[in-house]
């Protein structure tokens, strides 16, 4: 019926021009990540020079590089523990607030868990940089690379939370109930009926949660110290000095990390709908 | 069903508790935080970053005057002015060209079939996904003096000297642009999605023409997607970071920047905290027009 119905007014949704701005559009968003992954493939030393032909020669550079190497395990370490931290937090929270009865607060602790998606990176540092100043201030503490770690936490919770709760309320809370007039106790409610089918959201959620941690800036150059390099940070110092075709594939590589998770997330909520 | 009452009330004096580790989290290391700042902005700067605990509001003072080192006149100073009228005006740039860009691009999606649809929203995630300093250095190796569009222009003897683009307020805008189109796509298409197009249908029945149709029936049908991606658009671009310092070469500031300065070389944290208070201003003012709008749309 609604396939019949989208044929039949093909035309009655046609404005014209839109397809080409559409293309435009796409063309815009990929071309300068499909240039930067080409270039990373060019023989020519000089980054700006007309292409010499085909070599990996920069991946190989980048992957021999010790402080790439370094920087890539930290950051992969850290989003890591940032995604099952982060994870673990928004599966609970969204457990507390999904299906069943509201409760009072319910509201504000919905807006609470959201607030960091809409304070802009540069304030979240600065914030997160005074308060660790303060703190070392009263007591003596060194956090070291804790604070990255709580700091990833905390930003990645919203990332994380928001799937988990779409997929929680799109399900039947009746299944609960019927394992629950059969004898389940609460915990064998939870382990065997309620997350398996919470699941693709918590994966999602957590994908998601990785490649923010992972890709982090702002916030992390504003509060890390010295020696705490990730891979976003040891790029950055790198452009500072001198674009070269090894950045070049040191981009690529990390876009393409990101890449995976994101299908992978995109993939796990697709599957779910179906 | 007495049991499903029991459940339901044992459930509910318990799930409360399960959001308060990431409440807990998010209070303490966000909302904390935050309010550590906003009372920063009230006090002295120490010499070595920093705050020295005592009351003072030159921070906000010094927003709009300059102290004179020797008989502590305040002269009307308009330099932080400028910054912030810079970024509103690069905000309000990207923001009104996003949608130029977006809407018709959200709209062709969400005419599609459902499956293309989805490869679509696809494609438009990646970017929204992807990091976002490996995608304004890719923007930065394309538009600097030796990037490739100057080197195509001089192979083609369009040009006899690189143009300069980067490091202008137009590099800014642009890379402005490219970071954050995904996001004013995604809330439009998804208000798209839900339009019945038998209206459209009733509008050229009834001798409307294309545009008629487009500007009095789709667009005001899509009003709270295009709300929630000109937010959504507007707030990053005015704490944006990153494209300033990348593209801007530290001469076209704008806050985001401004801010880091202050907790860096410059040592004035104090300045830097009400700079970063103002900014919350700005965008919770956003939010709660949104809210507003939103709210006045839908039920309009």
């Amino acid at each position: 019926m609604a396939k019949a119905f989208t044929h039949g007014t093909a035309d009655v949704k046609k404005q014209p021009g839109f397809a080409v701005i559409a293309a435009i559009c796409i063309a815009v968003l990929y071309l300068p990540l499909m240039i930067i992954a080409t270039y990373s493939f060019n023989a020519a030393s000089n980054i700006g020079a007309a292409w010499k032909g085909f070599t990996i020669d920069w991946y190989a550079s980048a992957l021999q590089n010790r402080e790439f190497y370094d920087a890539a395990i930290l950051s992969i370490g850290l989003a890591f523990a940032a995604m099952v931290i982060s994870t673990v937090l928004a599966t609970a929270a969204a457990l507390g607030t999904t299906r069943g009865k509201r409760w009072r607060g319910q509201t504000a602790a919905f807006v609470t868990l959201t607030t960091p998606l809409v304070i802009p990176e540069i304030v979240t540092g600065i914030s997160l940089l005074a308060f660790f100043a303060a703190v070392a201030a009263l007591i003596d503490i060194n956090f070291g690379l804790g604070k990255l770690l709580i700091a990833h936490v905390t930003f990645c919770i919203p990332f994380a939370y928001l799937p988990i709760k779409a997929r929680l309320e799109g399900m039947d809370e009746t299944l609960e109930n019927a394992a629950a007039d059969l004898y389940a106790t609460r915990w064998q409610t939870f382990r065997y009926v309620t997350l398996p089918l919470v699941v693709p959201g918590i994966s999602s959620g957590a994908a998601l949660a990785f490649i923010v941690s992972f890709d982090d800036f702002t916030i992390t150059q504003l509060i890390a110290g010295p020696g705490e390099t990730t891979l976003p940070l040891y790029i950055y110092t790198r452009i500072r000095r001198a674009l070269t075709p090894e950045i070049n594939a040191m981009c690529t590589l990390l876009l393409m990390i990101s890449f995976i998770f994101i299908i992978l997330s995109f993939a796990i909520s697709k599957r779910r709908s179906q | 069903m007495a049991t499903d009452v029991d459940i339901a009330e044992a459930q509910l004096s318990h799930k409360r508790w399960l959001t308060a580790p990431a409440l807990l989290c998010i209070t303490l290391f966000g909302m904390v935080p935050l309010i550590t700042v906003m009372s920063y902005s009230l006090m002295q700067p120490s010499e070595y970053g920093g705050v020295v605990p005592k009351f003072s509001p030159d921070a906000y003072i010094s927003l709009l005057f300059q102290r004179d080192v020797f008989d502590d006149a305040l002269t009307f100073s308009p330099d932080y002015l400028i910054i912030f009228a810079r970024t509103v005006a690069f905000g309000a740039a990207t923001t009104l060209l996003c949608l130029l860009i977006g809407f018709p691009t959200a709209y062709f999606m969400a005419t599609r079939s459902p499956d293309t649809r989805n490869r679509w929203v696809l494609l438009i995630t990646i970017p929204f996904w992807s990091n976002l300093l490996v995608r304004t250095i890719a923007i930065m190796f394309i538009i600097r003096d030796e990037g490739l569009i100057n080197m195509i222009m001089l192979s083609l003897d369009l040009i006899n000297a690189p143009v300069g683009i980067i490091f202008t307020d137009f590099a800014i805008v642009l890379g402005l642009i490219y970071s954050f189109l995904p996001f004013m796509i995604l809330p439009i298409y998804a208000a798209l999605e839900k339009v019945d197009f038998r209206l459209a249908e009733a509008g050229f029945d009834l001798y409307a023409s294309r545009f008629q149709v487009l500007w009095r029936i789709i667009i005001p049908l899509a009003m709270p997607g295009i709300i929630t991606g000109c937010v959504l658009v507007f707030i990053p671009t005015f704490g944006a970071y990153v494209t300033p310092l990348l593209l801007g070469g530290g001469r076209h500031m704008m806050i985001g920047d401004l801010i880091a300065l202050q907790f860096g070389s410059s040592r004035n944290w104090p300045l830097g905290s009400a700079f970063a208070t103002v900014l919350m201003g700005f965008v919770l003012l956003a939010l709660y027009i949104q809210a507003r709008k939103a709210m006045g749309v839908s039920h309009g």
